[in-house]
């Protein structure tokens, strides 16, 4: 059964202008994300996938500015809903989990007043008593000791305040979480103790989710869809099995070989030889051409589409 | 019930001396000036065995004596009784300039460092220009434009803090604006004005309150200092600045005593609050308390 999309991102463009000229960080991306599905936005620094997660929730920061495009979400355009509204859809209906959370805790209340905080802001008639009983619900869930929930941030864990963004994001029952790099701050054991939480967690909230990242170790075990971002634009998108064992485009290519082998006898790292591009001023064809090492000369001329090849998106002329 | 929570607080009040050391003990003697001078200004009827204006408690000039503990000044009024009664006078005025400064300083501060832009620049460009005069100077201004008066003193005063409070909230904001947690607030749908009210506020209260105990122990000495030069209150109310402008010209002639109480009464309200401010400030920071 096809699933229906809980939010279409529709040609969005985002652009910073500064003195030197427009960065365009993000152009003409679209992303449809169905219900219960995650997707995986993998792409180095830079690329602008940071900056799209944050359009999802319009909160680019300045002088940042969207400068074309739709996001749908329900049947209503973020972009152009009123203020009012975009505070209530945020952690209702769309959270977001950032990429420290050792920082993401008001450090000066106790981590149940920020639960509190969240419940009361979107449903003004919960009573204090009932928001700490939904909270400690969710400490359960979240498998930390309900006691902890009434100490500051400083006294937990890295994983476990990790965890409690999490929960914050949850609590609301959303239908859509944005997680920016949310394993960049913990070490592996965690990180991979994340992993199976965040996946058991997804299955019982019956939530949707896009993980940013640029480790595609993490977006292997936890993804459904994965989206490859490169110089702003999406260049590769599918299911993440295909794009593992058979890659399209040559930039997925080159950064599935940058993953270190155990098994092989590797003795140097494989790296991909050249720089991302400049944004302000980008390639005038491929993105990728100038690193390209299969680039032909159409590919530094004209700027391929994101074309279906069997299910399959990819934005390369070698294909057509 | 009573002797318990008194040995636990003698308890605590030894492990903080040993924890925090000199430091604590600036802190303890400048709360005891501080308290009793507070004691002294709410309830000066207590303290005082005469009015402040009473002019027959004792002879002209009559030294220190038990009768008299402080002297009599040239009205023949108890130099004791109007310091007392002069408590209330000058702590009323540097608290509620302080005060008012602060309440008007620290939103500016925060709506300025939070929204920025053409408002934070022009507000900053003024606060500026009132931080580039000597204080001194300035209150000296506002009060003769003004003229005597307890309300016009006070203002005058609390004008010329308002920029210690505004830069130093507006430097605070920039920075905790930048940080993750503010930004997590945004995500969970937090309105500007709770951000400002729950996020930014209350980490920028430790350094407010520091500020705010320095700047009454400032605000003394500004109101002395504006009462000596005549500038300050209406003939009538006593106070601590003009006793001693009264007084001063007695000093040659051997009655010492006459604005020798009222200054020392200045120096150690003063330092009073200064030490209490100094040590907050030490103690409220965690980097500089744990060494």
């Amino acid at each position: 059964m096809e699933k229906t999309n809980i939010i279409e991102i529709k040609n969005l463009s985002v652009d910073y202008p500064i003195y030197v000229g427009n960065v365009h960080a993000v152009s003409d991306v679209s992303l449809n994300i169905k219900k219960g599905e995650v997707v995986g936005l993998v792409g180095e620094s830079g690329c602008g996938k940071s900056t799209l997660g944050l359009s999802l929730l319009k909160m680019v920061r300045a002088p940042g500015v969207i400068s074309s495009g739709e996001i749908i979400y329900s049947g209503r355009d973020i972009l152009k809903i009123p203020k009012k509204d975009l505070l209530k859809l945020r952690g209702n209906n769309i959270s977001m989990i950032f990429q420290n959370p050792l920082n993401s805790l008001n450090p000066l209340y106790k981590v149940s007043d920020q639960f509190v905080e969240t419940i009361k802001t979107h449903k003004t008639d919960v009573s204090k008593k009932e928001a700490l009983k939904m909270s400690e619900e969710m400490f359960e869930k979240l498998g930390i000791e309900k006691s902890r929930l009434y100490e500051y941030p400083h006294q937990m864990s890295g994983g476990m305040r990790q965890r409690i963004m999490i929960g914050i994001a949850l609590i609301m029952n959303p239908d859509l979480i944005i997680a920016d790099e949310p394993t960049t701050s913990l070490d592996v054991i965690v990180e991979a103790q994340f992993v199976d939480f965040l996946r058991n967690l997804k299955d019982e909230f019956d939530v949707s989710i896009i993980v940013i990242t640029h480790n595609l170790g993490l977006v292997a075990e936890l993804a459904d869809r994965i989206a490859v971002m490169y110089g702003g634009k999406i260049i590769e998108k599918g299911n993440i099995k295909k794009i593992y064992h058979d890659p399209m485009h040559e930039y997925t290519r080159g950064l599935i070989d940058c993953i270190p082998n155990v098994k092989a006898d590797q003795k140097k790292l494989i790296t991909m030889p050249g720089a991302p591009p400049d944004l302000i001023n980008p390639p005038k064809g491929c993105r990728f051409s100038p690193r390209c090492s299969k680039a032909k000369d159409i590919c530094f001329e004209k700027l391929p589409e994101l074309k279906k090849y069997d299910g399959h998106e990819t934005a390369c002329w070698l294909y057509e | 019930m009573v002797t318990t929570f008194l040995r636990k607080f003698l308890n605590y009040f030894k492990e903080s001396k040993k924890k925090y050391g000199v430091q604590w003990w600036i802190l303890v003697i400048g709360i005891v000036i501080v308290f009793f001078v507070t004691l002294t200004a709410l309830f000066p009827g207590v303290f005082a065995p005469y009015g402040p204006n009473y002019m027959e408690s004792g002879d002209q000039f009559a030294p220190p004596s038990f009768q008299n503990i402080f002297g009599v000044d040239n009205l023949g009024r108890d130099v004791y009784s109007r310091v007392v009664y002069g408590s209330k006078t000058i702590l009323g005025v540097a608290f509620v300039a302080a005060l008012i400064s602060s309440l008007i300083g620290i939103p500016l501060g925060l709506i300025s460092g939070f929204v920025g832009g053409v408002f934070d620049r022009v507000l900053s460009l003024i606060m500026d220009s009132i931080f580039s005069f000597p204080g001194l100077i300035l209150a000296i201004a506002l009060a003769a434009m003004l003229g005597p008066g307890i309300v016009n003193i006070t203002g005058a005063v609390a004008v010329i803090y308002i920029p210690q409070y505004y830069r130093q909230v507006r430097g605070q904001t920039l920075s905790i604006k930048e940080e993750v947690f503010i930004e997590a607030g945004r995500a969970i749908g937090a309105s500007k004005l709770r951000l400002l009210r729950k996020y930014i506020f209350p980490n920028v209260l430790a350094t407010v309150v520091v500020i705010f105990s320095l700047n009454i122990a400032d605000a003394i000495m500004t109101e002395a200092a504006l009462s000596y030069l005549g500038l300050g209150l209406p003939a009538g109310i006593p106070d601590w600045g003009r006793d001693i402008a009264m007084g001063k010209k007695y000093l040659a002639s051997g009655y010492w005593w006459v604005i020798t109480f009222p200054g020392l009464a200045i120096v150690s309200l003063t330092l009073g609050f200064t030490m209490v401010g100094e040590s907050l400030s030490e103690l409220l920071n965690p980097k500089l308390r744990d060494k």
